[in-house]
């Protein structure tokens, strides 16, 4: 057995000294099967990598542990020196180590010296790891249809690469299908995503399986093999034309989650009149015939006998090389925000249910109508950071959004109620996008009266939506008996992210956001190579911001894949 | 301490009047409060320039027309020249004197004849003409 290369960086640049490598050297000293090395500058500069590089190489070493306080970000570059220096990355590893508190430095070097004998005990056993058994897969899954998977999906389908597109909902879309309008342009929301959508759906090498959540993951980059369910739809999508006349004759009215509550929907339904794939789905929990035990109009109405209430979930069991995750966002439920009526006050609404309002696919075919009586309100307050931005009672970070899509909303309700009065109210208005501050401006302009404070409480008083608030820039408490309320709620990550990430083995923050390899050089990466992530999944942001990370997913797959020339499977058109 | 607000209030015939007399939209003004920091009789103010077109705004007319604000600006045109939002702040002002001067019952209305000699002798010549115009108009 060789001896060991142990290489310590005592790095300064960060929260002071990490640890004093003498200390630990002198604990090493008795060891006969190690060389230390103490290299006192940063071990990634270039300099730095040289200096292991002639440690290694001038003792003949192929093993090394090499312990510094930021492995996630100087591990990869050192991988890759290996490669290059002809030595076998798997017998090497970066390890952390905490920085050494000044109070309690004798545990905590302790605690630094068990870390490095660990690691050196492990590379001791380690036998070298042979190469991979089986050809890289040149193929992708990429977990989530919004607008961020979409973009991932024909970005790898245009660079040639075969695409699993899996989405939880009968169809793409996500929630950009959801919206009216888009900031800051005020571009129809549908008009733009329904080319992507499509495309999506004619993409030679994207494969749709919708209605489908992933099951289990297994493997690594090159080769994961994935089972995904596909829920049982109850209908024959092969003999399914689209027709839409199920969902017309189906005699079920119940409150659709696709409409935010404000709208109903039918048993059996499509997202929308343009869904890709434009085929339904039944819904047991409310469909007559699985809940009473009769009914069947739908089979009886379909011209192709599509209907097939013995449907039963299916598995699909696939073999891809990278997977990029883009499971979006949901907002934090007004059910549990007590100050603004625990959602018992019908004309509190969230921001998306405004949209669905005010959207011409929408309940209200597009008018602002309020839900409790339908009459169109005429004094609107809005609430911006309803549950963001709040550390002690519910999340404590800015959910990035809200402040332009509630001007948005403010200016749309304006433009279509002239004599009605839009009130916001915020804390800070942060518009950092390109044409942000000059929308937020105009809207100003346009007689949006803007209040600087929180809302404190608000609760129904005969037909009004009673708001107490603040105008701090007077400084006087502010009342309004207003006719609708929108709330801006906090982003969260959508449900079942948590679990998803724990099947890919990637990690999650305190409130189950994705965490990137490192948040300002490595934000799609995740923590396991060949997974990516992008979009709201990762934390909140803005169509723009999420359009350009499912881009940079895909381009970082594109690499992944670049770096595997030799593989047999080589791009599925090739 | 508190107040009310609603379509009526928000905006109302006296705001209107203000932006009308003075061509200046009221909503454009985003409260960075630029004009009161470099107004050199600020001090001397009750309200800054900037909270005066809050108030306005909000319909706080009462409290507006209270302050002295407006009577102690000079028109010296600093707020207007350093208004980030290139509204003409010194004509928000002389439109808000404008809207008192031109009520017809005013209790603080003054007759020349019933100054003394001795203090018309006094008095400055330009601040004579100041104040007939404020009390006399």
């Amino acid at each position: 057995m060789g001896k060991v290369g142990v290489v310590l960086c005592p790095c300064e640049l960060e929260g002071g000294s990490s640890f004093d490598p003498e200390v630990l050297v002198e604990g090493l000293k008795g060891r006969k099967d190690v060389l230390p090395l103490i290299h006192h500058q940063p071990v990634c500069s270039e300099s730095g990598v040289e200096a292991i590089r002639a440690f290694m190489e001038g003792n003949g070493l192929d093993r090394g542990v090499m312990a510094c306080s930021k492995p996630e970000l100087f591990g990869p570059t050192f991988k890759k020196a290996l490669r290059q220096w002809g030595l076998n990355p798997s017998l090497s590893e970066v390890l952390g180590i905490r920085p050494i508190a000044e109070g309690k430095r004798t545990d905590d070097l302790q605690e630094a010296l068990h870390v490095i004998e660990e690691g050196i005990g492990e590379i001791q056993r380690r036998k070298p790891a042979k190469g991979p058994k089986t050809p890289f897969i040149k193929r992708a899954m990429v977990i989530g249809g919004g607008i961020t998977g979409i973009t991932a999906s024909i970005d790898l389908g245009n660079g040639g690469y075969e695409v699993l597109l899996v989405d939880r909902l009968p169809s793409i879309g996500g929630r950009m299908l959801q919206l009216s309008e888009t900031f800051p342009t005020l571009d129809c929301a549908q008009c733009t995503l329904t080319p992507k959508t499509v495309e999506t759906g004619q993409n030679p090498h994207i494969r749709l399986i919708t209605y489908a959540e992933v099951e289990s993951v297994s493997g690594g980059a090159g080769d994961f093999a994935v089972r995904i369910r596909r829920k049982a739809a109850y209908v024959d999508w092969e003999k399914c034309t689209g027709c839409g006349l199920c969902q017309e004759k189906c005699p079920s009215k119940v409150p659709s989650e696709f409409e935010r509550g404000i709208g109903p929907g039918k048993a059996i339904y499509t997202l929308s009149p343009q869904a890709v794939p434009n085929k339904p789905v039944i819904n047991p929990e409310v469909c007559r015939y699985f809940t009473e035990g009769k009914c069947r109009v739908c089979e009886k109405v379909c011209p192709t006998d599509a209907i097939d209430y013995a449907q039963e979930d299916t598995f699909i069991e696939e073999r891809v090389g990278a997977i990029i995750v883009a499971t979006g966002f949901d907002l934090y439920r007004k059910e549990e925000i007590g100050e603004y009526g625990y959602g018992d006050v019908p004309d509190v609404i969230d921001g998306l249910a405004f949209e669905r309002l005010n959207s011409a696919s929408g309940p209200t075919a597009g008018e602002i109508r309020r839900p409790s009586d339908g009459r169109v309100p005429k004094e609107v307050v809005f609430i911006q950071c309803v549950a963001s931005r709040d550390p002690e009672r519910y999340m404590p970070y800015c959910s990035r959004a809200c402040c332009m899509y509630t001007a948005k909303h403010a200016r749309l309700y304006k433009h279509k109620v002239h004599d009605g009065r839009a009130y916001i109210f915020y804390m800070d208005i942060r518009s950092m996008g390109k044409g942000y501050e000059e929308f937020i401006q105009q809207g100003m302009e346009e007689g949006i009266l803007y209040l600087k404070g929180r809302v404190s409480r608000l609760f129904r008083d005969n037909d009004h939506v009673v708001v107490w608030g603040v105008d701090t820039l007077t400084g006087k408490k502010v009342e309004i008996a207003a006719d609708m309320v929108v709330l801006a709620t906090a982003m969260i990550p959508s449900r079942g992210a948590k679990e998803l990430a724990e099947k890919l083995h990637i990690g999650t923050d305190e409130y189950g956001f994705l965490t990137e390899a490192q948040w300002k050089l490595y934000p799609v990466e995740s923590g396991v190579e060949g997974i990516y992530l992008a979009g709201c999944a990762q934390g909140p942001k803005d169509i723009a911001d999420t359009v350009a990370q499912g881009n940079a997913a895909a381009s970082k797959v594109q690499v992944l894949f670049a770096q595997h020339r030799n593989s047999s499977l080589l791009r599925s058109d090739s | 301490m508190k107040i009310e607000i609603s379509r009526g209030k928000v905006h109302n015939e006296f705001a209107q009047k203000v932006e009308e007399i003075s061509g200046q939209n009221l909503f454009a003004c985003y409260q960075c409060g630029n004009c009161t920091a470099g107004c050199p009789v600020s001090f001397a103010m009750d309200l800054g320039p900037h909270q005066v077109i809050r108030y306005s705004l909000l319909g706080l007319e009462e409290e507006v027309l209270e302050c002295n604000t407006f009577w102690m600006c000079a028109s010296c045109l600093q707020c207007t020249s350093r208004c980030p939002k290139g509204l003409d702040i010194a004509r928000i002002m002389e439109a808000i004197r404008l809207v008192i001067l031109r009520k017809k019952e005013r209790l603080d209305r003054l007759e020349v004849a019933d100054l003394s000699e001795d203090f018309l002798e006094r008095v400055p010549q330009i601040a004579l003409i100041s104040g007939f115009r404020k009390f006399t108009s």
